[in-house]
């Protein structure tokens, strides 16, 4: 059921919110213990919203049946802060931290009726693209398909959960493609909207100039209905965009004929899977059906230096963003004795996983006189001849096409394998738009050995209403 | 440039990070790997390019400057045990 039909029956009274709360959140539990995709489950404060939400549907008069989420479950990245609910981007550095204050995004889904279920797993502060790279004392989200492999990351547990939990919608974030990759290894639709379209007010900060709040759900109806809630300026976010709202579910069902759609030549070269391969290229003659034109494009920038733009851009500001967890005014403490800096190296050094010490040091690294030209710079500089060059082509195309993730998901034992760089490479499709902040979804194309595989369509600066409208055709034609 | 144990160190140390002798065995030449591959940027010509410190253009956000209700005191200290008489207790500045 679309949760646009399931907010009808919760407005007549068909369900009863409650008891269909009661139910969700047992289901949760249950989820849970097999997956993992919950770090914590928001029970009391679901059922808190569930009860107010059935007093006011007994008042005639009230306006709640105005409300656009009218009951439906929401989880939460553990990055984004919901207030009074433990958020600790995945890490045991911010263990025991409950905010004082909701981020713009929960403020948004609380307003129009939406009930938050609880905060999913990622990898720490969404330093990975399998959600293996989970703090110390937490656990890795397992693939909904297959438990011996990933569900991608870092928004893990979201992507996962949104495959498992019907009528919710999921709230993930994107720094490097934490979006569309898990929502491709999970088979669910991603959206990562155009950079300081959703804000980042109460969002922990990994990568400031790539940060992204978006929905990922079972629908493209879903991430539709979700845009529509949490898009829009914010004056507490310096970043936020102020534009126009748009309508985001009025590009569902519009027609595609005449779009044109660029195939990213270089995305399909070596080192993709040839099933990953075919089942995209089912998207792309789907989308054809549909009246799209299709062209093939090459761009050689994004595919070929992406990787080393994004990862020196990411750890720079990562290095900085994670200086400020250092065991004072919350999260994790420690016995206060020595001087600050034994104290805060103590503090941060028994706290932080491995793959965010390595990319703090790399980020320190890229920062430091004598290397900052070489590396953070010039990253920077290569990141405005990829905005052209991306631009260059919104001139003749509506969107690009490329797989999300060149794999199927990788078996756990697969991944131990892998040396950092070797994992960084897999987010090869989806570190370019994020570099250049353009929007961009993942979008179900089909499966192979029983596991889903994704299309990555990315579009010109905020056109995610073309994004939902090519989601839409593809969904139709299924 | 050597990346290497002293350099490791270093950085570890600026970074407020104490590594062990198992980490630094670990980190190094993965870190060294990492490092060799992101130095292909430099095969680009960047000459007379502006860096893009953001991805869209921003305009600077300025508000007037209004005394506003903020966070309480008792809610701010709310989140740590390290706390005397109002303030935050840190650890000792000078030695």
């Amino acid at each position: 059921m679309l949760c646009h039909d399931f907010i009808k029956k919760i407005k007549n009274r068909e369900i009863d919110i409650a008891s269909h709360t009661e139910k969700i959140i047992d289901e949760c539990k249950e989820i849970n213990k097999e997956y993992n995709y919950f770090n914590t489950i928001s029970a009391e404060l679901a059922l808190e919203q569930a009860k107010e939400i059935k007093k006011q549907l007994k008042n005639k008069d009230s306006k709640i049946k105005n409300k656009k989420l009218l009951g439906v479950a929401v989880s939460v990245k553990d990055s984004i802060c919901v207030k009074n609910v433990e958020t600790t981007a995945g890490s045991k550095i911010l263990r025991g931290y409950k905010p004082l204050f909701d981020a713009f995004a929960i403020q948004k889904v609380k307003e129009e009726g939406g009930i938050i279920i609880g905060k999913t797993s990622q990898d720490e502060f969404g330093f990975g693209g399998f959600s293996a790279n989970v703090g110390i004392g937490f656990k890795i989200p397992k693939n909904p398909f297959d438990i011996e492999r990933s569900c991608g990351g870092s928004s893990g547990g979201a992507a996962g959960l949104s495959q498992k939990l019907d009528n919710h919608i999921a709230l993930g974030e994107s720094t490097g493609g934490s979006i569309a990759e898990p929502a491709s290894f999970c088979g669910v639709y991603g959206l990562c909207p155009t950079y300081g379209r959703v804000s980042r007010n109460g969002l922990i900060d990994f990568s400031n100039s790539m940060d992204k709040i978006g929905p990922m759900g079972k629908t493209i109806d879903d991430v539709a209905l979700m845009m529509d809630v949490i898009a829009g300026y914010d004056k507490n976010d310096s970043t936020s965009l102020n534009v126009k709202k748009e309508n985001f579910e009025s590009f569902l069902n519009k027609p595609i004929k005449g779009m044109k759609i660029g195939i990213i030549k270089e995305a399909f070269a070596e080192g993709v899977d040839r099933e990953v391969e075919k089942n995209v290229y089912n998207g792309i003659y789907e989308l054809e059906e549909e009246g799209a034109k299709t062209e093939e494009i090459s761009l050689e920038l994004p595919i070929k230096y992406g990787i080393a733009t994004y990862y020196m851009i990411a750890t720079s500001e990562a290095s900085t963003n994670l200086a400020k967890l250092c065991g004072m005014r919350y999260g994790a403490t420690e016995k206060l004795e020595n001087s600050f800096n034994e104290y805060f190296t103590k503090v941060r050094s028994s706290n932080f996983g491995d793959e965010a010490k390595r990319r703090i040091i790399l980020g320190t690294f890229a920062r430091m006189s004598g290397f900052r030209d070489a590396f953070y710079l010039k990253a920077a500089k290569v990141r405005t001849l990829m905005i052209n060059e991306y631009k260059k082509a919104f001139k003749k195309f509506d969107a690009l096409a490329s797989p999300t993730v060149p794999i199927l998901p990788p078996k756990f034992s697969e991944i131990k394998k892998l040396t950092p760089l070797q994992h960084y490479l897999t987010d090869v499709m989806t570190v370019s738009p994020n570099v250049a902040g353009l929007p961009h979804i993942n979008i179900p194309v089909g499966f192979e050995k029983n596991l889903p595989i994704g299309m990555l369509l990315i579009a010109d600066h905020l056109q995610e209403g073309k994004l939902i409208q090519l989601g839409s055709a593809i969904e139709k034609g299924k | 440039m050597e990346v290497d144990r002293k350099l490791l160190e270093h950085v570890a140390e600026i970074a407020r990070l104490n590594l062990n002798d198992e980490e630094i065995k670990k980190f190094l030449p993965q870190l060294k790997e990492s490092l060799e591959f992101f130095s292909k940027l430099k095969e680009i010509n960047t000459d007379n390019i502006k860096p893009s410190f953001h991805p869209v253009e921003l305009k600077n956000a300025l508000r007037e400057d209004e005394a506003k209700e903020c966070l309480s005191q008792d809610d701010a200290l709310s989140l740590t045990e390290h706390k005397k008489d109002g303030y935050f207790k840190g650890p000792r500045a000078i030695q």
